[in-house]
């Protein structure tokens, strides 16, 4: 009984979400279908360090650490550009863009070098 | 047949090294100038050895019929005065042990020492114990006054006494002062407390120990404590006295044969931890370092040895200790040798001189002497009869002097290495001039080889078989070494598979020899020999080798008498070496270097008088181009002194690269990676995004363009770093690049920033 309520309490939670999630703005979902792409690379790799071993570890860090990366700029994108955030209703989108894709450049150009 | 051919032949007897351990010869005159060096006296006594002090005053003494230079320190300051009475009494007792006689120039210091010592109230334990051991030699006057007060000090000090060492010196003092002053009363009232308080110290698997706050136990303890347990016995027979009732003194026998009894079990236990080696060698070695420091298996052992020697003397029963385990130890003693230290000669010298009086040990000293022809002084004879040798062998006891009358027979023949032997029991006969039994002829069919000849002792009087050891069979590794023929040698080239001889060279061993063949890598080279000892039988050598040299220094080394995989045996005869070469098969071995090979044949053998190593000639091998991953002649060892030629080639030893994984494991993955970006791509379109933002206008769009060729330029860049660029040009480049990126960039956004804000405003 318990059981069944905990369950149809999950379900309902969930749909909650969906229909929430659904609101979004549509260039909030493009971000953060870019950041699920940067993670699932990332977990990819993990997944082949795991079967084969860590021998060029500078490589494996190196491949990981730039999905990692990229999503975390990501993620600050997504903060900066949204409208329902208050703390940076002033900053212009483009000006956010610009920044972020500055940084990438950046941490491309670093893990580049890291990679061997 | 041999014979008949006029080949020389001699068989000689030569002794090799026993197979159980080197020639150990008794006490001899190496023992006793070895005493005389190292016991040299410094300063008016014994002291050690100190060479730093030496200064050489050349004298000759005459003792024993030998004359024998000696170096004396003549500087007898009394000012010093100290004169080290232990050291001096293992000079003096080794001396008498080895029958040196000397005019004592230090007997008047010692004696002098000696009574200071006695009377002396201030001296230790120790001083009384050593003096009346110095005195039990030198026998010297002394004060009765003197002698009562060491009296009392000892029985003092034996009443006060609790550690070992304090009971060995105050009870051995006693009993020195028992031998040497018969007027002195030394009876020990309470013998059986002194006795039980020895023997507390005593350990089940017969070691003591110094002092019941000491845990550890030693073997050295143990001979001390026998030594002190047999003098309380000696010391608790009393004098007969008339006032004696028969009650009183059979219950004295009793007690003592009961302590006897205990005594003997000790030394029995004492001998189950005896330790030895393989050849028979008996000794007794501590565990635990003492606290006299670390005790070396020498001083062990004859600190047990002089105790077991204590309990024999002190009681008039015999002491049953296995014969074997006597013989061990006398194999102990002189296998040191002769020792290089005083205290270690004394050691030595002490302990053979008590084993002597346990049981008279016999020690058989095998020599095989060749004996030569007379009437041709150099060693090639010609013989008709082969038995013209003599073995002898010299029966003495431990400390050189000869034994009773008694037999040497040779029991048995053993060839060497193999397990069957022929038995001979022939008695040696024994020569009286020179104390020696002679082995006159060898048994008939002794030919060349190794043998072990197994010799024993025989007593003519039987009664002499409960007081010598005489050790059993004693076992001599000999050597009957000869001529050794060789003849039908041959070297062949042999063509293809079946071998028809192309060139065969007839060789004379050993002999001159320089064959000159020339084969290539198609032919065989066969080397075959045979080999017979002057009898005709067929004899194998122990090394037969040949080796090819090429003329830039490469060796190559065979086996000959080994057939290989690849070879045939052509003609197998028992005495034949045969070595066939297949150069087909030995093309890489020879590193695919033609040339000049100079061949060298080796023939040894220890019994065979005629080995050889020769030059037979040379071959020119034609051999076909290496391959590219042929491996090559290893580098020629270099000269170490030249500092200007080439040095030593280094070989590297690298790490074992790390193991990759497979290529489809990786190309599988690669794909996989690239998955989730093809989801990237799905999703955009399920989202629906638009390019419907893109600026229409020229001049905005150019720039639009142009700022994500930009992008893609610094992507391309960075492609372009990983595969070939290093950091400075990458980053002259994206300097460049960030620039124009930067200004092309600006223009787009800040177009793309006005026109969302003129529709927001709209």
């Amino acid at each position: 009984m318990g059981k069944s309520a905990t369950t149809s309490d999950v379900h309902a939670l969930f749909h909650s979400l969906r229909s929430a999630y659904a609101a979004t703005a549509n260039h909030l979902k493009i971000i953060d279908l870019y950041i699920v792409f940067a993670i699932v690379t990332a977990v990819i790799q993990v997944a082949y360090m795991a079967i084969v071993g860590s021998f060029p570890f500078n490589s494996f860090l190196s491949g990981v650490l730039s999905c990692v990366g990229t999503a975390v700029l990501a993620v600050s994108l997504r903060i900066q550009v949204n409208k329902d955030n208050k703390e940076f209703k002033d900053l212009p989108p483009e000006r956010a863009f610009a920044d972020f894709v500055l940084c990438n450049l950046v941490l491309h150009l670093v893990i580049m070098n890291f990679l061997g | 047949m041999a014979r008949d051919l006029g080949i020389l032949v001699i068989v000689v007897l030569v002794l090799a090294a026993t197979c159980q351990s080197a020639v150990v010869s008794p006490v001899s005159e190496s023992h006793r100038s070895a005493a005389l060096e190292l016991f040299s006296p410094a300063h008016g006594s014994y002291g050690r050895l100190n060479i730093n002090t030496l200064e050489t005053h050349p004298l000759r003494i005459v003792f024993d019929s030998q004359i024998v230079d000696l170096v004396f320190q003549y500087k007898i300051s009394l000012a010093l005065g100290h004169v080290y009475l232990e050291e001096t009494y293992e000079a003096l007792k080794t001396f008498k042990v080895l029958g040196i006689e000397k005019k004592h120039a230090i007997r008047t210091s010692s004696c002098a020492s000696v009574a200071d010592t006695l009377k002396s109230t201030s001296s230790a334990l120790k001083d009384f114990f050593d003096a009346l051991r110095v005195n039990s030699i030198l026998k010297c006057e002394l004060n009765s006054e003197a002698v009562r007060g060491t009296q009392s000090r000892l029985k003092d000090s034996l009443n006060g006494a609790s550690s070992l060492i304090d009971f060995y010196y105050s009870i051995g003092g006693l009993v020195l002062l028992k031998e040497q002053m018969s007027e002195v009363d030394v009876n020990l009232g309470d013998a059986d407390r002194i006795f039980r308080s020895i023997k507390a110290l005593g350990q089940s698997d017969g070691r003591w120990r110094l002092s019941s706050n000491n845990p550890e136990s030693s073997n050295n303890a143990a001979g001390i404590a026998l030594e002190a347990l047999a003098g309380v016995i000696s010391l608790a027979t009393p004098q007969i006295d008339n006032s004696w009732v028969s009650f009183d003194f059979c219950s004295f026998v009793l007690a003592n044969s009961m302590k006897i009894t205990t005594l003997k079990n000790d030394i029995l236990k004492l001998f189950d931890g005896i330790e030895r080696y393989d050849d028979g060698t008996y000794y007794f070695d501590e565990k635990h370092v003492g606290a006299r420091g670390h005790q070396s298996p020498l001083s062990s052992s004859a600190s047990v040895v002089r105790g077991i020697a204590a309990v024999a003397a002190a009681t008039s029963e015999t002491l049953n200790l296995p014969g074997e385990k006597i013989m061990g130890l006398a194999k102990f003693f002189l296998g040191v040798g002769v020792p290089g230290s005083a205290q270690d000669l004394y050691h030595q010298i002490d302990a053979l001189s008590y084993l002597e009086n346990i049981r008279h040990v016999l020690w058989k000293l095998t020599s095989f002497r060749t004996l030569y022809n007379k009437a041709h002084p150099d060693l090639k004879i010609y013989s008709s009869d082969h038995d013209f040798v003599a073995a002898l062998v010299r029966v003495s006891t431990l400390l050189g002097s000869p034994a009773p009358t008694l037999s040497v027979r040779l029991m048995q023949i053993f060839v060497s290495g193999s397990k069957d032997a022929s038995v001979i029991d022939q008695e040696l006969k024994f020569d009286a001039v020179s104390g020696m039994h002679v082995l006159e002829t060898l048994p008939k069919n002794i030919d060349v080889g190794s043998y072990i000849f197994s010799f024993e002792v025989i007593f003519h009087n039987p009664e002499h078989k409960k007081t010598y050891v005489s050790g059993g069979r004693t076992r001599v590794l000999v050597h009957i070494t000869g001529v050794i023929k060789i003849d039908n040698a041959e070297i062949v080239i042999l063509d293809g598979d079946r071998g028809s001889v192309e060139n065969q060279k007839k060789l004379k061993l050993p002999g001159d020899n320089a064959v000159a063949l020339s084969a290539n890598h198609l032919q065989k080279l066969r080397l075959s020999f045979d080999m017979s000892t002057p009898f005709g039988n067929a004899f194998k050598p122990h090394q037969a080798f040949l080796k090819l040299r090429h003329e830039s220094g490469v060796d190559h080394i065979f086996l000959v008498g080994n057939s290989g995989k690849k070879f045939e045996i052509i003609l197998v005869k028992a005495s034949s070496l045969v070595l066939l070469l297949d150069f087909l098969g030995l093309v890489e071995k020879f590193f695919y270097l033609p040339g000049r090979y100079n061949i060298q044949l080796t023939v040894g053998d220890a019994d065979m008088e005629n080995s050889f190593l020769q030059p037979l000639g040379f071959v020119e091998l034609d051999l076909p181009d290496a391959p590219e991953k042929a491996t090559r002649p290893p580098p020629q060892a270099v000269d170490p002194y030249s500092r200007y030629g080439p040095k030593a080639e280094i070989t590297h030893i690298f790490r074992a690269p790390e193991k990759r994984p497979a290529k489809e494991l990786s190309l599988t993955f690669l794909g996989l990676v690239l998955v989730p970006f093809f989801g990237f791509l799905a999703g955009l379109v399920q989202l629906g995004a638009n390019l419907k933002n893109f600026p229409k206008s020229t001049v905005p769009s150019t720039f639009a363009i142009l700022f994500h060729l930009g992008i893609a330029a610094v992507l391309a860049l960075y492609t372009l770093f990983w595969l070939k660029l290093d950091l400075f040009t990458t980053l002259k480049a994206l300097g460049f690049l960030g620039m124009f990126l930067m200004f092309v960039g600006h223009k787009t956004l800040s177009h793309l920033a006005s026109t969302s804000s003129k529709l927001k405003s709209v």
